[in-house]
């Protein structure tokens, strides 16, 4: 078990490696001198000579090899730069946005867990049947909607029209309502899928009949027997939404104007802030690979069937 | 029944495009999707008989009402919003037609070079894989997007440059299923090279489920490059996109809320129309009587 974790934890790090090679190279892919697009932030004009000064001084003259060398040195040391613009350090701007991004995303779990338990346990119940029509076209919906286009419908209706909700901007519970709603909507319609899936698959399994010929009551079938097994396919998933979330929380944040993460990047494209942008594909990566790890972790302690068979290998 | 993998190998050979087309032909709502991605296309050949100008600014006429000189109404430019919808499809539908073609253009032939090749090859692609996958895929084609600045050129290019990842990976695990079947063994044994495997014996077993992935991802793609145009990344004003009408509409949420409604329901339509025909062709490509996801 102890030694699974381990190879787990050690396969990650070339993972990282590369993922930092690959961050690093982005910066190339802007047109333009990083010098002179520093200049220019900075209200200056840049010069051949003030630019040939700030390569010198930043170290754009060396080899790219020292120049990523200097770089993932940095970041070991929690140091991915200063913004152009700002002149902050990215890592402080990145953390001090990420309570606001982590919140966002918490809520549209608990939403998505909220809508598609339920929906995923009726639908497989009442397969064929209206609800699982129903839950059919939702999901479908759900996959079709552009997420950008539903928080501004609800808005529209919850805010301009109801006046129930606040149009945007983080504060208390009523602010974070329509942004989860937005975000978690997708996600959930396909957590109800495949819930759905597992339930039925999970029902027609002999220990679901032998649980009810002797006569336990539906409730303890469904919710002992059935829902704990049909529910470890969404675990997996769990880990490729969180992706999915931290991709879509940009555009979520950027409709609600929320202070986190995904906005602060979308504001950095525009202003040309490259170290920003470089830093939060960095952090980001980071972030998924440690969910991914987590949730790998917790299919061991969930699954005893993959726990025996892993502690084997290892 | 179930039905074993051999046996549907066989089944899908044999009979492959008349029995899905008789599925499909049986399967209502993914006919309404082909119905829908077909019209649309039309639109699209017809547009400039049917639409008027859809960059003509009327300062005079902005934010009209319905008429009947604009079904719709106008914008914040007085430009006609049925005629900026239907020019919407296209630069929406090719775009990311483009850039699903390209996406299979690298990813197909590498999954292909990955799960024959195996050993050494399979090892290097599948760590760059490994590394590309560590990313959230939206978080990297954004920040891609966002160095390379805006245009829908860029656009295709950030997506084409993560999204290929899991073409190779769906391809490679089909190579890898496919290259241990006995009619591929007896292939090799008879002297057939393997360019002749490839693409005589292996290809054909890859192409059908790629099908379905390509039409369930055309839907995502419209998703995303409309996504990113809504962020100002992809198409560029005046292009009648339709993430892009929607960026637009947005300082005027309440004074006309039509500016959005419209665009959207577009956005969804097209991509419902592909998941209805995606889901019709992965029934219709698998005999097996599954649960439908």
């Amino acid at each position: 078990m102890k030694s699974y974790l381990l190879r787990r934890i050690l396969y990650l790090l070339p993972v990282i490696l590369g993922v930092s090679i690959i961050t690093f190279g982005l910066i190339n892919l802007a047109p333009g001198d990083p010098a002179e697009i520093i200049l220019r932030a900075d209200g200056m004009e840049p010069t051949k000579e003030a630019v040939a000064v700030l390569r010198e001084e930043l170290g754009l003259n060396d080899p790219v090899y020292i120049q990523y060398g200097r770089w993932l040195w940095g970041v070991l040391h929690l140091d991915l730069g200063e913004s152009f613009r700002t002149g902050n350090p990215v890592a402080e701007e990145l953390f001090s946005r990420l309570p606001a991004t982590l919140e966002l995303t918490c809520a549209a779990l608990v939403f998505m867990v909220i809508l598609a338990v339920p929906a995923g346990i009726l639908s497989a119940l009442y397969h064929h049947t209206f609800v699982d029509h129903l839950s059919r076209l939702c999901a479908l919906l759900g996959a079709s909607l552009p997420g950008f286009w539903l928080g501004l419908m609800l808005i529209y209706f919850f805010s301009v029209k109801l006046g129930l909700l606040p149009v945007m901007g983080r504060g208390g519970f009523r602010h974070l309502i329509l942004p989860a709603v937005t975000l978690g909507f997708g996600m959930a319609a396909v957590y109800a899928r495949i819930l759905r899936a597992g339930m039925l698959e999970v029902l027609g399994q002999d220990y679901i009949k032998v649980a009810r010929a002797k006569g336990l009551k539906e409730k303890w079938v469904i919710g002992r027997h059935a829902l704990k097994n049909a529910i470890l396919p969404t675990v997996t998933l769990f880990g490729m939404s969180v992706g999915y979330l931290l991709g879509g929380t940009v555009i979520v944040e950027t409709v609600f104007a929320w202070p986190g993460v995904g906005k602060f990047a979308v504001d950095a494209i525009f202003n040309r802030d490259y170290t920003v942008i470089q830093g939060y594909a960095f952090f980001m990566a980071l972030v998924f690979v440690l969910v991914n790890l987590l949730v790998d972790i917790s299919y061991v302690f969930l699954d005893p069937r993959v726990r025996l068979e892993r502690t084997r290998q290892g | 029944m179930r039905v074993s993998k051999a046996e549907r190998l066989e089944a899908v050979r044999q009979g492959l495009l008349v029995s899905v087309l008789r599925k499909l032909a049986g399967d209502r709502f993914a006919l309404l999707g082909l119905g829908i991605i077909l019209t649309v296309m039309a639109v699209a050949f017809l547009a400039p008989y049917v639409a008027n100008d859809p960059v003509k600014v009327d300062l005079a006429k902005r934010l009209a009402p319905s008429s009947a000189l604009f079904p719709l109404g106008t914008d914040h430019l007085g430009r006609c919003i049925l005629s900026r919808l239907i020019y919407g499809t296209q630069v929406s539908l090719p775009t990311a037609g483009l850039t699903l073609a390209v996406i299979m253009l690298i990813g197909i032939p590498i999954g292909i070079l990955s799960g024959y090749c195996g050993g050494r090859v399979d090892n290097i692609i599948m760590r760059v894989v490994d590394v590309l996958l560590a990313f959230p895929s939206l978080v990297l084609a954004l920040v891609i997007a966002g160095m390379l600045g805006p245009g829908l050129i860029n656009v295709l290019i950030a997506l084409a440059s993560v999204w290929w990842v899991e073409y190779a990976r769906f391809v490679r695990a089909i190579v890898l299923s496919v290259k241990a079947k006995e009619f591929v063994l007896a292939a090799r044994a008879s002297g057939t090279s393997d360019v002749g495997i490839i693409t005589r014996h292996i290809l054909p077993d890859v192409l059908s489920p790629v099908i379905v992935l390509a039409t369930l991802d055309m839907g995502k793609l419209i998703l995303v490059i409309s996504g990113l145009s809504f962020l100002g990344l992809g198409a560029q004003p005046p292009a009648p996109e339709w993430g892009a009408m929607l960026n637009d509409g947005r300082p005027y949420l309440q004074a006309a809320p039509q500016l959005m409604l419209y665009p959207g329901l577009a956005i969804m339509t097209v991509v419902l129309a592909f998941n209805l025909l995606g889901d019709g062709l992965r029934d219709a490509l698998d005999p097996r009587d599954t649960v439908r996801v």
